[in-house]
């Protein structure tokens, strides 16, 4: 299948020529295919937004190309501008660029900008609030009268709402409680599953890729060190660590048990997978 | 884009001049300042440049930074050499029609451009090389005995480094507000005056926000840290003058003298 996004060795310096000079990104290529959910993970600043920046095109890379379904996203004024509006980008706390007066105001910002009619904006931002779970009497309200989980679910329904072919979000549950978190992930599962849209998601939370990602993407240092499904990726957990970052939980105690001798079968990163093996184990233990 | 807004940037570095303390290197930028006004004459000039263009070299800004500061005011500086050019009578050199160009103009121009030039540049080379809280330290440490009369400098002089400590905060700020719009496809370069300046509303409203959100929690965070005022408060970094900044001081004051002195000696 050919990939909806891919980029070509795409090297993104900041402040080029002056003492500020910064190296984000070095000679990153990515593919990402249509329907897939990417988990983005890397330490503070290895480059991460500035690389999903690059996507949308909204920062252009000092060499290399990114492509859209096969063309160049600056291929045209025109492109570079309808690249916006397919590959919706979320930034992180999206819930400080609210603006309009009304929450239905708000959402229909990109729809407005896409130039549709006054009747296609609303059907959109009912449809996004649905995915979002904000209900009708919230579109009237005012956006800062909402609570902070729903005040950022009422911003990624502002990006749902130009139904973006893919969506990326910069770390979207953030400084959220668990619930409010679950809750946002829940939701782009739901756009996702009824539009088939790509997802791609940076974030801190390696339960959260273990949970939902086809495939998650390691950044270090400005590059791609690993990209592998999450089994393969957190069986590394050393190389993860030197990198300061984690695995998730049920793999770190699957390790550890491991490490205590017992028998217990890799690849394990959810809960429900550590707890089937601890089943088979004791299953093993009991007929031996 | 924004970021390449260079006004009262500080360059950090460990050079001589960056070392001096904060208060040397206002006086003497004021002492400079003074002496670029009461300048006459191509050796007090040459003088004044001479001593410039050493601090310069001494602070590793390098020029490039420094020209980038005058670009913004290369109008005015434009416009103050034609009017001297054009406006200054004497001994006539060129005449077109209504138009007369004297000697006298021309020289005037020159000395007008460089003297300009070497107030931003001089001014400039100040916030460069000291950073906004020592720049603001110093201004307080200097302004001290006002506090007799009742102004109220350490006040005056918090306010000012909480804007100077906030200006890069709120440049990036919209830097991410403008990026964050423009992902839901809003457009900022096309369009008539009054689109464009509509366009601004989704950056300048949660921009403004943004701004009095900052501000509440920092007076609670200072607040919650007792911050009371600057009455009996004391200091993490006392300022302290070192043998460098006499012998600068020294150094301003030989170069103020000379200025004089050069002056009196000229017709
Ligand atoms: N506008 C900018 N100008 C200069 N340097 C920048 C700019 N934005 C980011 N950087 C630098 O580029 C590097 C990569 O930044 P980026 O924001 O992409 O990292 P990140 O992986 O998203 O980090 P985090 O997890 O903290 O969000 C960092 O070292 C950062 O300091
Ligand atoms: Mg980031």
């Amino acid at each position: 299948m050919a990939p909806v996004i891919k980029t070509e060795k795409i090297t993104h310096i900041y402040s080029a020529g002056t003492v500020f000079e910064h190296t984000a990104l070095s000679d990153v290529s990515f593919e990402a295919l249509r329907g897939e959910y990417i988990g983005i993970i890397g330490h503070t600043g290895s480059g991460k937004s500035t690389f999903i920046q690059t996507l949308n095109g909204l920062i252009r890379p000092t060499s290399g190309t990114v492509f859209f379904d096969g063309t160049d996203i600056r291929q045209s004024k025109e492109r570079t501008r309808d690249i916006r509006f397919k590959v919706g980008l979320v930034f992180q706390y999206p819930e400080y660029q609210l603006f309009e007066e009304t929450v239905f105001n708000d959402i229909a910002f990109g729809p407005k900008n896409m130039g549709l009619n006054a009747h296609e904006v609303a059907e959109r931002v009912r449809e996004a609030a649905g995915f979002v779970g904000l209900r009708e009497d919230d579109l009237e309200k005012s956006p800062f009268e909402l609570s902070g989980g729903l005040r950022r679910r009422a911003a990624i329904a502002g990006v749902i709402a130009m139904r973006p072919e893919v969506l990326i979000a910069d770390e979207p549950t953030a400084g959220l409680d668990p619930a409010g978190s679950s809750e946002i992930i829940a939701n782009i599962g739901a756009y996702r599953r009824s539009t088939g849209a790509t997802i791609i998601i940076v974030t801190h939370s390696m339960e959260e890729i273990a949970q939902n990602a086809d495939r998650v993407t390691v950044f270090d240092g400005g590059r791609i060190v690993m990209d592998a499904p999450p089994a393969a990726a957190f069986s590394r957990s050393d190389e993860l660590s030197a990198m300061g970052l984690g695995v998730p939980a049920a793999t770190a105690i699957a390790n550890r048990l491991r490490a205590r001798g017992l028998p217990i079968a890799g690849g394990i990163i959810t809960a429900d997978g550590l707890r089937a093996a601890l089943r088979e184990l004791r299953r093993g233990a009991g007929s031996a | 884009m924004l970021k390449d807004i260079t006004l009262g940037q500080y360059f950090p570095d460990d050079t001589v001049v960056h070392r001096l303390d904060p208060r040397t290197k206002l006086v003497l930028t004021l002492v400079f300042i003074a002496a670029l006004f009461v300048a006459r004459g191509i050796v007090s000039y040459a003088l004044m440049l001479a001593a410039l263009v050493c601090c310069i070299a001494a602070s590793r800004v390098g020029a490039r930074a420094l020209l980038k500061s005058i670009r913004p005011i290369i109008a005015v500086i434009a416009v103050t050499a034609a009017l001297n050019v054009f406006f200054t009578r004497g001994t006539p050199i060129v005449r077109l029609w209504a138009i007369t160009i004297t000697r006298e103009g021309l020289i005037g121009a020159a000395y007008m451009v460089t003297r300009l030039v070497m107030l931003i540049s001089g001014t400039f080379l100040l916030t460069y090389t000291t950073s906004p809280i020592s720049l603001t330290d110093g201004i307080e440490s200097l302004l001290a005995p006002l506090k007799r009369i009742k102004l109220p400098v350490h006040e005056f002089a918090m306010m000012m480094s909480i804007a100077l400590r906030f200006i890069p905060t709120l440049i990036e700020e919209t830097d991410k507000i403008m990026s964050a719009q423009k992902a839901r496809g809003a457009d900022f370069e096309t369009g008539s005056l009054i689109r464009r300046a509509r366009a601004l509303l989704p950056i300048l409203i949660p921009l403004f926000i943004s701004a009095f959100r900052r501000a509440d929690e920092l007076a609670t965070a200072m607040e919650s840290r007792c911050y009371h005022g600057g009455e009996g408060r004391t200091r993490m970094k006392k300022l302290a003058m070192s043998p460098g900044d006499y012998i600068s001081l020294v150094c301003g004051a030989a170069l103020a003298l000379a200025v004089v002195l050069t002056n009196m000696a000229a017709p």
